[in-house]
């Protein structure tokens, strides 16, 4: 099988659509992950004993299970109970959901690393629990995190293909159509792989950058 | 004679199996500098931290301006305080700690302006006004936009200092504050000290192991062991005249691990 660029500029369009809806579904997973990671390691962390040992339990559910399978449910079985999702919204949620719990350990471990002390310091100067939290302990917690964070934002963009299973119409399911369609796979798999590694390139170069920004504060 | 500004009555501080402090009971007059001194584990900066709720206690009770400290009276009886509770009270109490606790994302100026103005309101351009005046008087004005960490530990104690009179508390507790300063470093913290005790009448709980210090700057003496008063009084009684074996035993050794009276 010959390649064929005629054929590669014909899709184009296409693959290019689905790669939008593919950044999409990142940037919202990544922005509902890291919401939801910051209220479960809060709850965990804070809140009255049984509840922080139910949120401990939902992380630990969450993360032990596969993603595919979470967003098989969101899509597919919440409907019988009546909440019916869009499927990009279910994925969104899905990702948000199951990276949430990853982050949610990355905050943990970044709030940890505050010392006691400022906890001290902050009480001393007669803040209140969430003033101490939004001006002395997040922003001292928050930074080093940063690279931490990224990664996982990587790996969940790598992990944006799983929403073709829910019919959502991102780079891979719009790669398949056209694929099966014109029985042609060797360019639209290659496009799709080429995508994926250049975006991954540029991220990496980001968080190369924000290691090195990073690790500069925490000396200072 | 006034009524005391802390009355601190029978308490018991465990931790576990380990009793830290054991029915204490102390007074402290409005305006006086005390000196708490003991060996390690003796329950003295236990003493601080209970002041500043930084602990919770497991009996007994405190009075702080008139007040209980931690118990709110309820339908004519008292019980535990409330979140809320505290922190009024907390208005009244400052503390300087061992190891600073500067936040360290926050230039000095903000240091010292961030409490005023998150919980009292206080506008950000009176905040500073009022912040410069303080760093002035600790000689940290030129640093007011240095980070802490470009700050030897001599300063970052006198800015903590200044972020704690910012709040304008009645009283003010010094945990060995120059414990963690490199040696030539303890002077300039301590100068502060003397001048804030000239020139304000706040009341000043200090414990510290500066023997030398503590003879100058306290009107009172109090020798703590095993969580309990062993022995009280003027610096000069104290200091020359030890009364109690264990105080004796103390300051020979304090002494004689260099420390200079």
């Amino acid at each position: 099988m010959e390649w064929d660029w005629n054929f590669v500029w014909q899709i184009m369009p296409t693959l290019l659509e689905g790669l939008k809806i593919t950044i999409l579904a990142t940037a919202l997973g990544a922005a509902l992950a890291a919401v939801i990671g910051l209220v479960f390691a809060i709850l965990r962390m804070t809140a009255p004993k049984p509840l922080a040992r139910a949120t401990s339990f939902v992380v630990e559910f969450i993360r032990g299970t596969p993603l595919l399978v979470q967003l098989y449910f969101i899509f597919y079985v919440l409907p019988d109970i009546g909440i019916r999702l869009p499927a990009l919204l279910a994925g969104v949620i899905g990702l948000g959901l199951h990276y949430g719990t990853y982050a949610a350990e990355v905050y943990r471990a970044g709030i940890e690393n505050v010392p006691r002390g400022q906890w001290e310091a902050a009480k001393a100067t007669n803040l209140t629990g969430r003033q101490t939290w939004i001006h002395v302990i997040l922003p001292q917690a928050l930074p080093p995190m940063i690279p931490a964070l990224a990664n996982y934002l990587i790996a969940m963009f790598k992990e944006t293909p799983l929403l073709s299973a829910i019919t959502v119409l991102e780079l891979m399911n719009q790669a398949k159509s056209v694929a099966n369609s014109s029985y042609r796979y060797i360019e639209p798999m290659t496009l799709v792989g080429v995508f994926f590694l250049i975006m991954s390139l540029i991220s990496v170069v980001f968080l190369r950058f924000l290691e090195e920004r990073y690790a500069r504060v925490e000396e200072r | 004679m006034a009524a005391p500004i802390i009355r601190i009555d029978s308490i018991t501080k465990r931790y576990g199996p380990l009793t830290v402090l054991d029915g204490l009971s102390m007074e402290v007059l409005p305006g006086e500098k005390l000196a708490l001194i003991g060996p390690s584990g003796s329950g003295k900066t236990t003493i601080l931290r209970i002041l500043m709720t930084l602990e919770t206690i497991s009996g007994g009770h405190i009075e702080v301006d008139g007040e209980q400290l931690y118990h709110m009276p309820r339908n004519g009886g008292l019980v535990p305080a409330d979140e809320r509770y505290l922190h009024r009270m907390r208005e009244k109490i400052g503390m300087v700690f061992q190891h600073f606790n500067l936040f360290p994302h926050k230039c000095v100026l903000d240091n010292v302006t961030l409490a005023p103005m998150l919980t009292k309101g206080v506008a950000k351009a009176e905040a500073e006004k009022r912040a410069m005046e303080l760093l002035d008087m600790v000689g940290m004005a030129d640093k007011a936009k240095s980070m802490p960490a470009q700050l030897s530990g001599g300063q970052k104690q006198r800015v903590a200092i200044a972020r704690a009179l910012a709040l304008s508390p009645k009283i003010m507790l010094f945990d060995e504050v120059t414990s963690a300063l490199d040696p030539e470093l303890v002077e300039e913290v301590l100068n502060v000290m003397r001048k804030l005790a000239a020139e304000t009448d706040m009341t000043m709980l200090l414990v510290t192991h500066e023997m030398g210090f503590a003879h100058d700057f306290a009107d009172r003496v109090l020798f703590f062991d095993r969580g309990k008063i062993v022995e009280e009084g003027k610096p000069d009684d104290i200091f020359r005249h030890p009364r109690q074996e264990r105080t004796q035993t103390f300051l020979r050794k304090i002494l004689a691990a260099g420390h200079r009276l």
